[in-house]
C-alpha cells in the first residue's frame, strides 16, 4: 500500500477513457485514429463490460427488412418512446448516424444475422415502428464488443484493466487526469491526461432487483458530479418488464425483449393475455387490438399492427406490476411469458439460444415447452451526465462522457436497441470532440499533488477505520430504500422518506470499515463504490420528488399522467459550493423546427411514399 | 435448504492452501452464489471474478472438483450433500489471489492474429453474405473468452508450450477469420507458424469443457489443420479430397 503521494505510479496519455464498454471502446478507436495517445481504464477485464451482455440488438434504420424505414421514422419513434423529453439534437444525431456505425462494424469483422437477401437482418422490438434491430441471435452485445475489442487492440490503444478510477483531477477548471487503484494489488495510480472520457455505464446496483452486474455502481456519474458537471433526467430509471423471478438467486437477470420480438406473449395466472387492456391512447392507432391481428403480424403481414407486448417498456412493466397487485400474478410474483405456444422449438433455439440455455441451466425450464415467469427489473438509467450533444463535452473543460452514463438522449424512456446504437454514435462523436479540444488546447494541464493526496486519504479511510459500519450491510440498506420508495411507482411521501433515509445512510457510510489489506479485497471495493451509489441514489430521489407528473419511466401515484408544462422542463442536479446536492428545473427551450415537424408528423409523410 | 462443505483454495502468488467452509445452500443456487455467501458471511476478503451471473461474460471460470467450469452456471443440485466441493482457480495461469488468476497471456495471444481485412463492398456500399455461409463462423464467435479450454489443454497446461501454441480459443478465432466470407488475408502461414496449430493433437478436451458448446476441435481446429496440410505437405491429398469428398484425419 503506498503511503507517500510522490511514489504513486503515474502514466501520461493524451486522453484517458474510463470504461471499456461499447461507448468507451468506440471513443478510444476514434481518438487513436486521430493520432492521440489513448488509454482505456476499466474495472474488470477487457471484453467483460456490460455491453457484452446485451442481447436483443442494435437499432438502426438500415431499411433492410422494410424499405419504408428511414432515419426520420427512427427519430420519431425515439422521441415518442422518450415522451418528447429527449435532447432533440442528440436524438437526431443518433437516428442519422446509427446505420453508418453498424455498417462500419461489419467492415471491422462483425457478423450480424442475415436476411434472405444476404444483408444484415433486422428484428422487431418494442416501440420501433419497423423491424429495426441488427442482431446476432441473442448475443448482439458480445458480437459488437468483441468486434470493437479486436479492432481496437491493433490500433495501439493502451488498456489498463482491473483498475478502478476514483477521482478526477483538475488544474483550475480544466481536467488534468484521473486517480485510481489497481484492484489486484490495491496500489494507487495516477493517469495524467489532457482530456478524460467517462463511459462507465449505469448504476443499477442501487436497487435490489436489477439486470446489472456489480460494476454498475454509478462511479462515472459521481466523479463527473463531484468535479462540477451536471446530472440530468435522473428521475428516469428504466425497469425492464421481463427479468427472471425464479429461482431467487437469479432474480432480476434479464430475459431479452427479443422473446417478445420473436412472438412471445404475456399471460396472467388466469391465462388472460392482459396487454390488450393496457394500450395507451397515444399508441392505440399503431397497436393490434386482437390476438388475431397479432398473429397476422407475426406471420409477416405488413398491414397488421404490432402486438401490445411490444409497447414501450414503461407500459409493459407497469402492466405486469398491476396484474400482480390485483392477485393475478404467477406463483413467484410475476407474469407468464410464453413463446412455446407461438413458435416451434427449432426456431426458438436458433433465434434465442442463450435464453434457451439460461432458463434450462438456471431455472430448469425448457422454454420450447414451458412458460417463463418474468417480472420487472431495474435495467437502465436514462438520466446521467449532461453533455453537449455535438461534442459530448460536459460543462467541465476536457471532461467528456458517452454511453449509458450520460443523460438526455433517451428522454423519459429508452427504446430497446437504442442503447447499443447510442454507444456507437456517441462514442464516435466523443472521440471527435476530444480531438478538437486537444487540438485547440494550449499548455498541458498539470496534476496537482495536493489533490492526489486528498484522493488517496479518502480512499484509505475505510482501511484505517475502527469500529465502523459494514459496507455490505450498508449496500443492502441502500437497496432496500430504493426498492421501497424509489421504485417503479413513486409518491411524494415515499420519496421524502427515501431522501431522509439516504442522508442517514450517507452519515454511516463516512464511517465504513473494512478488514484485511488492500490487495484484491472485495469489501474495500464495495466500500469505495458505495460512495458513488449513494450520490446517484440521492440524485434519483431528489429529481423524482421535483418532477410532479408521470411520464415514461417516472410514475408518481400522486400526480397522474403527463403535464404539458413539465414537457418543457428537465430536472438537473449539481453539486453546490457547500458540498450539498442542488436540484433545479431547466427550461428546454423550443425544439428546432425541422425536428419538431418530424416528431409530430404522421407516418405516411415520413415513409417517403414507399409502399409495400 | 441444505448444508455443504466447500474446500476453497486461499492464497496468492507466494503460496496458499485449501480452507474448508461449511455453508447453507438454498434451492436453485449455483456455485457462484455459494461463494458470494461465504464471502459475505465468513471470508470478506476472498477474491472471485464475476460479472454477468448468466454465462455471458466468461469471467467466473474456475476448477470445481477438478473440472474447469463457469461458477455462475454450475448448479448446486449437481452435487450431493455428502460431497465436499473443491474449488480452485484455473491452474494453468499464475494465481493472483484466491480464485482469481492472471489471464493476461491470453490477451497477448490474441495480438498474434492479424486484423480482419475485408474485400471491398458492393457498388451500393453494402456487403452481402448468406446466412448459411456465416453459420459456422457465428458458432466460433459465440466464444465468451472464459479460457476454460485454454486451462484444460495439455499442450499449455502440462507441456508448457505457452511460447509456441496460442491454444484452442485463438485457433477458433483464427478459424472465424479464415472462414469469414469477406476476409481476404492469407492466414494459413500464420496458423502454422505463429499460432502453432501443429501442437494440437486432437484430444478434444477443450471441446468437452466449452460452456458455449462450440465444436472447437472438429469444426475449427481440424479444418484449419487441413488447410495447413494442403498448403505445405500434401497438395495431392487436397485434390483427392476434392474428388472423393473424404475427410482426412487432421494429424499433420
Ligand atoms: C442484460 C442486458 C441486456 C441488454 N440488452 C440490450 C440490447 O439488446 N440492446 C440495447 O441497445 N441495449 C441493451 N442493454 C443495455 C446496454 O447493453 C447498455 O446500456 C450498454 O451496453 C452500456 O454500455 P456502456 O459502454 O455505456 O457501458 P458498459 O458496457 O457497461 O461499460 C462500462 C465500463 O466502465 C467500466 N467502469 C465502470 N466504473 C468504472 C470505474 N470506476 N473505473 C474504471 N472503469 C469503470 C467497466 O469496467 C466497463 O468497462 C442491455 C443491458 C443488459 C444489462
Ligand atoms: S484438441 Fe487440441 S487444442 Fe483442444 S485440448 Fe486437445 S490438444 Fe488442446
Ligand atoms: S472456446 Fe469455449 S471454452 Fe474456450 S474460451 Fe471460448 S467459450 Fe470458453
Ligand atoms: S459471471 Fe459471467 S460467465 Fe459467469
Amino acid at each position: 500500500m503506498n503511503t507517500d503521494t510522490a511514489t504513486i505510479q503515474t502514466f501520461e496519455h493524451d486522453v484517458v477513457i474510463i470504461g471499456a464498454g461499447g461507448a468507451g471502446l468506440r471513443a478510444a478507436i476514434e481518438c487513436s485514429a486521430q493520432g492521440l495517445d489513448t488509454a482505456v481504464v476499466c474495472k474488470s477485464l477487457l471484453g467483460k463490460a456490460h455491453t457484452v451482455m446485451a442481447e436483443g440488438g442494435a437499432a438502426a434504420a438500415l431499411g433492410h427488412n422494410d424499405p419504408r424505414d428511414n432515419w426520420k421514422v427512427h427519430f420519431r419513434d425515439t422521441m415518442r418512446g422518450g415522451k418528447f423529453l429527449n435532447h432533440w439534437r442528440m436524438a437526431e444525431l443518433h437516428a442519422l448516424h446509427s446505420a453508418d456505425r453498424i455498417r462500419e462494424l461489419e467492415e471491422w469483422g462483425a457478423v450480424f444475422d442475415r436476411n434472405s437477401d444476404g444483408y444484415i437482418n433486422q428484428r422487431p422490438f418494442g416501440g420501433h415502428r419497423y423491424s429495426r434491430l441488427a442482431h446476432t441471435g441473442d448475443r448482439t452485445g458480445l458480437e459488437i464488443l468483441r468486434t470493437l475489442q479486436d479492432h481496437g487492440v491493433h490500433q495501439g490503444i493502451h488498456v489498463h484493466q482491473e483498475c478502478t478510477a476514483l477521482t478526477l483531477l483538475k488544474d483550475s477548471d480544466r481536467i488534468s487526469g484521473v486517480f485510481g487503484y489497481w484492484r489486484d494489488s490495491g496500489r494507487f495510480v495516477v493517469f495524467k491526461a489532457k482530456a478524460v472520457v467517462i463511459s462507465t455505464g449505469g448504476a443499477g446496483k442501487c436497487w435490489r432487483i436489477t439486470s446489472n452486474s456489480w460494476e454498475y455502481t454509478g462511479d462515472g456519474m459521481e466523479m463527473a458530479y463531484s468535479s462540477g458537471a451536471d446530472l440530468i433526467d435522473m428521475e428516469f430509471t428504466q425497469f425492464h418488464p421481463t427479468g427472471m423471478v425464479w429461482p431467487l438467486s437469479v432474480r432480476g437477470i434479464l430475459v431479452t425483449e427479443g422473446v417478445r420480438g420473436e412472438g412471445g406473449i404475456l399471460l396472467n395466472s388466469e391465462g388472460d393475455r392482459f396487454m390488450f387492456r393496457y394500450i395507451p391512447d397515444r399508441f392505440r392507432e399503431e397497436t393490434a387490438d386482437s390476438p388475431e391481428e397479432s398473429q397476422r403480424w407475426l406471420e409477416g403481414e405488413t398491414s397488421a399492427r404490432r402486438p401490445p407486448e411490444l409497447l414501450t417498456r414503461d407500459v409493459v412493466a407497469k402492466a405486469i406490476l398491476e396484474e400482480v397487485d390485483k392477485g393475478r400474478g404467477s406463483p413467484h410474483g410475476g407474469a407468464f411469458l410464453d413463446i412455446a405456444g407461438q413458435r416451434d422449438a427449432e426456431l426458438i433455439k436458433r433465434k434465442l439460444p442463450s435464453m434457451y440455455h439460461q432458463f434450462r441451466e438456471l431455472a430448469e425450464v425448457d422454454i420450447t415447452k414451458e412458460k417463463m415467469e418474468v417480472g420487472p427489473t431495474l435495467h437502465y438509467m436514462m438520466g446521467g451526465i449532461a453533455v453537449d450533444g455535438e461534442t459530448q463535452m460536459t460543462s467541465v473543460p476536457g471532461l467528456f462522457a458517452c454511453g449509458e452514463c450520460t443523460g438526455g438522449m433517451h428522454g423519459a424512456n429508452r427504446l430497446g436497441g437504442n442503447s447499443l446504437s447510442d454507444l456507437l454514435v456517441f462514442g464516435w462523436l466523443a472521440g471527435r470532440g476530444v480531438g478538437v479540444y486537444i487540438g485547440a488546447l494550449g499548455n498541458s494541464p498539470q496534476v496537482l499533488s495536493d489533490q492526489v493526496e486528498q484522493a488517496r486519504r479518502d480512499a484509505v479511510a475505510p482501511l484505517n477505520c475502527d469500529d465502523g459500519e459494514n459496507p455490505y450491510l450498508l449496500h443492502e440498506e441502500l437497496q432496500y430504500i430504493m426498492n421501497k420508495d424509489c421504485n417503479i411507482v413513486r409518491t411524494g411521501d415515499g420519496l421524502e422518506r427515501a431522501i431522509v433515509e439516504l442522508h442517514k445512510l450517507k452519515g454511516k457510510a463516512r464511517r465504513v470499515q473494512v478488514s484485511g489489506a488492500s490487495q484484491y479485497n472485495p469489501a474495500w471495493h464495495e466500500a469505495l463504490s458505495l460512495r458513488s451509489m449513494i450520490v446517484v441514489a440521492e440524485a434519483v430521489a431528489l429529481s423524482a420528488l421535483v418532477r410532479q407528473e408521470s411520464r415514461g419511466a417516472h410514475t408518481r401515484l400522486d400526480f397522474d399522467g403527463e403535464h404539458e408544462e413539465w414537457g418543457k422542463l428537465n430536472v438537473v442536479v449539481s453539486r453546490q459550493a457547500d458540498g450539498s446536492m442542488g436540484v433545479r428545473k431547466v427550461d428546454r427551450g423550443s425544439p428546432p423546427d425541422h425536428l419538431a415537424a418530424i416528431a409530430y408528423s404522421n407516418l405516411d409523410s415520413l415513409e417517403g411514399g414507399v409502399h409495400v | 435448504m441444505s448444508e455443504h462443505i466447500f474446500r476453497i483454495w486461499r492464497g496468492d502468488s507466494s503460496g496458499g492452501d485449501f480452507v474448508d467452509y461449511k455453508t447453507d445452500v438454498d434451492d436453485g443456487m449455483v456455485v457462484l452464489d455459494v461463494l458470494h455467501r461465504i464471502q459475505a458471511k465468513q471470508a470478506g476478503d476472498m477474491a472471485v471474478r464475476w460479472n454477468c451471473k448468466a454465462g455471458k461474460c466468461g469471467s467466473c471460470g474456475m476448477e470445481i472438483n477438478g473440472i474447469p467450469k463457469l461458477a455462475c452456471m454450475t448448479r448446486m443440485n449437481n452435487y450431493s450433500q455428502r460431497d465436499v466441493i473443491t474449488v480452485q482457480p484455473l491452474m494453468t495461469f499464475p494465481v493472483i489471489k484466491d480464485l482469481v488468476c492472471d489471464v493476461s497471456w491470453n490477451y497477448e495471444q490474441n495480438l498474434k492474429i492479424s486484423p480482419f481485412k475485408p474485400s471491398p463492398p458492393d457498388s451500393d456500399g453494402r456487403h452481402r453474405m448468406m446466412q448459411e455461409d456465416v453459420d459456422r463462423i457465428q458458432e466460433f464467435r459465440k466464444c465468451i473468452e472464459c479460457y476454460l479450454c485454454q486451462d484444460v489443454c495439455h499442450v499449455i497446461r502440462n507441456q508448457g508450450r505457452k511460447d509456441r501454441f496460442v491454444g484452442p480459443r485463438f485457433l477458433i478465432r483464427a478459424a472465424s477469420l479464415v472462414l469469414h466470407p469477406l476476409d481476404v488475408e492469407d492466414r494459413i502461414p500464420a496458423v502454422r507458424d505463429e499460432l502453432g496449430s501443429g501442437f494440437c493433437n486432437i484430444t478434444r478436451c477443450c471441446t468437452d469443457v466449452c460452456p458455449e458448446n462450440i465444436g472447437i476441435t472438429d469444426n475449427a481446429i481440424i479444418p484449419l489443420k487441413e488447410h495447413v496440410t494442403d498448403r505445405y505437405y500434401d497438395p495431392v491429398a487436397w485434390i483427392l479430397r476434392k474428388v472423393t469428398g473424404r475427410i482426412r484425419s487432421g494429424v499433420e
